[in-house]
């Protein structure tokens, strides 16, 4: 097990390095400029000087490097400083990696965001899989009953209706009709005492509810499959034949055996709550990690977009072991050596 | 064993989301000096004011914004010596007169001009402004690698001297024809010299805590900084006039679409400002149906425009001669042809795109200069009313014979357009509505649109943008900085030709060249009495309409909306559209 963890985890190095020089390269091919959202009164001599004083002018493999030291060796060490309060060499000077927007370290500015985004997006992840664990059993147990349809209908549609109408309609219905839930979500939001705990909860209901249905629905389809998957299978029959309840078949043997998948699914599907999600964000300005990327590729941020892609990129990386491991412990006929 | 590491592992996540979760509750922001920490909600609503730009700021610090935004979101902290107010004429802010010639503040051969500063004037850290802080910020905005984006201001100074602690001169490299540039506007505000001492040149960058929080003069200082995010100042209590500002805390918040961003204010009334809302108008208006805020409009030198291509940018030409100008000897096929030209302009219908697309946001014009007052010419008015007859006749008489195909040819060559826009709604609508105009007068059209990232990009390896002009017309909005066209209107000198020998930095792009406009452009730079120099500048304006180079659309407004209850103001159309907030006031 130990062996097998190591040889992925030696793996992923490789991997993980030529992701980082494939985004660095796709981004510096793109035609976008970081000061074309400058006011157009602003002479293009002037644009010409902005650039060279981001660094631009300098030639790719100059640029990659420098981004990959600073990546790799810097922020880790201010990372380091920052939680243990010792001074490692001569961290004044030190570079760190720099949006080239605000100017400010861009790690500053994804520790900044993460909470709204874990807030809301993980709150609607965590929601989207109470909801759909037990529909899909339902669904699947009581296949084509009327719960069924209807469960399928829902799911069909949260599947194939898209966050930004959903979010656009709840925006009607509860901001600009009735006047009850706010449109947008306010970062700056304390909780200190009831009241202000019962508006956060307010300001969040519309986004997680958006995206909780979006990911139930997803996720119930999969459960409904995977258990229909188990309940015609030959130990279901054999359990019955020994006269064991329905209700105990279906919570104690198929419940077990369909989660294998799923939970898989789960787990993959955890790096999503920390990429935020991009067009929920914008709907309701959660501004957390999704509008963050989305805001940095149309200024042409490349420090940011390729900081934040790539630590996506090592959450996906690393997901992926988790649920292989998983998948490994949970269901004992599948061995790691 | 395979039971623990199984919780332990699925336990990871929820571990790790409970212990980023609890991060919830931000602490006091310890950067700014006072730690006051203000709770949005708990505030009181009548003092508490609520912005929303759409584009939310990136720095408080605008000599290295990235944007409109973020040079509005600075102007309630640092202040210039003047602003302009909503009739283009300049205030003093931070002196106590505007220098001219009858005061002696502007030497007479304009060599030299000289700004008394006030003497009332504290930073919000309590130390007073002087004038050796406006000479740091000269210094600071031309130091070498500082990346400042509003050098320009600053092109023709030679050096900037305190005289004593409230008088500064800014002396010129040559006689200055608008020597208002520096320190006036929100582009161009003091920077405090103790706070940004050490941020010169490539450090500039790197002064984080200064460019979020600038020590400024203002009404109102940062209190919280998220870039891009939300920016919450606090009344400066400081700040010179008694009994303002009257909102003690104001929060500007980023994110979303002008749409959206219209329905806060106009429908939801979350909000009580929203700026920069080009939306359609019939979305607007059934928006303050709702009856909760008003739209303000307010013109300014924003003008939309066709640029016709003098240059040939055939695309089976190479890059040194495809849109390249060549000494003349690359003409246009048939955009040289004044003829097509005029004809062009005359089957436009500005009211109908007004009319459709633009509502209270837009009027027509013909001219490239279409305020201040004192520049606008009348010469151009008659393509006020479209004429597709004349437009015809004029083709005709040219020699352009209609084809079988509907489309007009002569000797071979077929007038067929490519017509290229950055990617937005109303841009795409204009498109369409003149590719109709242009087929009834015989020309054919393709339509094309980029992303405004790629189209106004200065990356010389970038062949889409709007400088290479890899296309027969584009169309895009220019204007020029603060209320005087004399910077601008220098970009119509053949010198200034965008092409190889310069990487494509040029800002005639239409790269119309003739000899009578650069000889007025000559005796302009020569001219100092004021009623002349409006005189030149309306007759190259006049000279850029009819010869066609440019066609002037639509003279367009900055949209914006407010809350009913939000008074004291009018839109400003050439200055930062909030610096005057310390008037602002709730009924």
């Amino acid at each position: 097990m130990l062996k097998y963890l190591s040889k992925r985890l030696f793996f992923a190095i490789p991997t993980l390095l030529i992701i980082s020089f494939a985004l660095f390269a796709i981004l510096d091919l793109a035609p976008n400029d970081p000061t074309s959202n400058l006011p157009i009164t602003i002479p293009p001599e002037v644009r010409a000087e902005i650039k060279t004083s981001l660094g631009l002018d300098k030639p790719f493999h100059i640029r990659y490097f420098k981004w990959m030291e600073q990546f790799f060796i810097n922020e880790p060490l201010n990372l380091i400083e920052e939680i243990t309060g010792l001074e490692i060499g001569d961290s004044e000077s030190r570079l760190r990696v720099r949006s080239w927007s605000s100017h400010s370290p861009v790690v500053d500015s994804i520790v900044e965001r993460l909470p709204q985004t874990l807030w809301v997006v993980g709150l609607s992840y965590v929601f989207g899989i109470l909801i759909a664990l037990p529909i899909g059993v339902v669904s699947a147990y009581k296949q084509y009953s009327w719960f069924d349809q209807i469960g399928t209908f829902v799911s069909m549609v949260g599947f194939s209706i898209p966050t930004f109408f959903t979010g656009l309609v709840l925006i009607v219905v509860f901001s600009v009709w009735l006047s009850w839930l706010p449109s947008t979500y306010d970062t700056t939001h304390d909780i200190t005492d009831l009241s202000s705990l019962w508006y956060q909860i307010k300001q969040m209901t519309m986004p997680v509810l958006v995206l909780a249905f979006y990911n139930a629905a997803q996720l119930s389809r999969f459960m409904r499959a995977s258990v229909l998957e188990n309940l015609n299978l030959d130990y279901v029959r054999t359990a019955r034949a020994k006269g064991l309840r329905d209700r105990a078949i279906l919570l104690k043997h198929v419940l077990r055996n369909s989660m294998l998948p799923v939970v898989t699914m789960i787990a993959l599907g955890v790096p999503t709550i920390f990429t935020g999600a991009i067009i929920t964000e914008q709907i309701f300005r959660v501004n957390g990690i999704g509008q963050l990327l989305i805001t940095g590729i149309n200024s042409a941020d490349i420090p940011l977009v390729q900081s934040l892609s790539f630590l996506f990129a090592v959450l996906i990386v690393a997901f992926n072991l988790i649920a292989d491991i998983v998948y490994g412990i949970l269901d004992p006929r599948i061995k790691y050596e | 064993m395979r039971r623990i590491v199984a919780t332990l592992l699925l336990a990871l996540p929820i571990l790790l989301l409970g212990s980023c979760s609890r991060e919830t509750t931000p602490e006091a922001p310890d950067e700014v000096e006072g730690n006051e920490n203000v709770a949005v909600s708990t505030l009181d609503v009548d003092t508490h004011l609520k912005i929303l730009y759409w584009q939310g700021p990136t720095t408080l610090n605008p000599y290295l914004s990235s944007g409109t935004k973020d040079i509005e979101a600075a102007s309630i902290v640092l202040e210039p010596l003047a602003h302009h107010d909503v009739d283009a004429n300049m205030v003093p802010i931070l002196a106590t007169e505007i220098p001219t010639k009858e005061n002696g503040g502007l030497a007479e051969d304009r060599t030299s001009i000289t700004w008394h500063l006030r003497q009332d004037i504290v930073w919000s850290d309590n130390t007073p402004l002087t004038a050796t802080d406006v000479v740091f910020t000269w210094e600071y905005c031309t130091a070498e690698g500082g990346g400042c984006t509003a050098i320009d201001s600053f092109r023709y100074v030679e050096r900037v001297v305190a005289i004593d602690d409230h008088t500064v001169r800014i002396e010129f490299v040559k006689p200055a024809p608008y020597p208002y540039g520096p320190f006036v506007g929100s582009v161009s505000p003091i920077l405090q010299r103790e706070q940004f001492k050490d941020c010169l040149g490539a450090r500039a960058k790197e002064c984080t805590d200064q460019n979020f929080y600038p020590i400024g003069t203002g009404p109102f200082r940062a209190l919280e900084f998220k870039a891009n995010d939300t920016v919450q100042y606090i009344a400066n209590t400081l700040y010179r006039d008694e009994g303002k500002p009257f909102f003690q805390t104001v929060v500007i918040k980023g994110g979303g679409n002008a749409t959206s961003a219209a329905r806060t204010v106009l429908q939801t009334g979350e909000f009580d400002y929203a700026w920069n809302l080009q939306v359609e108008p019939e979305i607007l208006e059934s928006m303050r149906g709702a009856g909760k805020g008003e739209i303000l409009t307010g013109f300014g030198s924003q003008v939309e425009r066709i640029m016709v291509n003098q240059t040939n940018p055939d695309p089976k030409l190479n890059e040194e001669q495809r849109s390249v100008y060549m000494d003349g000897k690359n003409a246009h096929p048939f955009l040289s042809d004044i003829n097509v030209r005029r004809a062009l302009t005359l089957a436009i219908d500005r009211q109908i795109l007004v009319d459709v697309l633009y509502g209270v946001s837009g009027r027509p014009t013909c001219n490239v200069i279409p305020l201040p007052e004192k520049y606008v010419s009348t010469n151009n008015d008659d393509c006020l009313t479209q004429d597709i007859e004349e437009a015809n006749r004029i083709l005709d008489e040219a020699g352009w014979v209609l084809g079988s195909d509907g489309v007009r040819a002569k000797d071979g060559i077929r007038l067929s357009l490519v017509y290229q826009t950055s990617t937005n709604s109303v841009r795409q609508s204009t498109q369409s509505l003149i590719k109709d105009w242009w087929q009834q007068i015989g020309v054919e059209t393709e339509l094309q649109n980029f992303d405004g990232g790629v189209f106004f990009s200065t990356d010389a390896a970038n062949p889409f943008t709007l400088t290479r002009f890899y296309a027969d017309v584009q169309m895009y909005t220019n204007s020029f900085e603060g209320n005087d066209p004399s910077n601008y209107v220098e970009s119509w000198k053949c010198g200034n030709v965008p092409g190889p020998h310069n990487s494509w930095v040029g800002s005639n792009i239409s790269r119309g060249c003739s000899e009578e406009v650069d000889a007025l452009l000559d005796a302009l730079s020569e001219t100092f009495d004021a009623t002349e120099r409006v005189e030149i500048i309306k007759q190259l304006n006049d000279k850029v309409v009819q010869n066609v180079w440019e066609i002037p659309l639509i003279h367009r407004a900055r949209v914006s909306a407010r809350a009913n209850s939000l008074k004291g103001f009018e839109l400003n159309g050439w200055d930062s559209e909030i610096w005057s907030i310390a008037d602002w006031y709730r009924e």
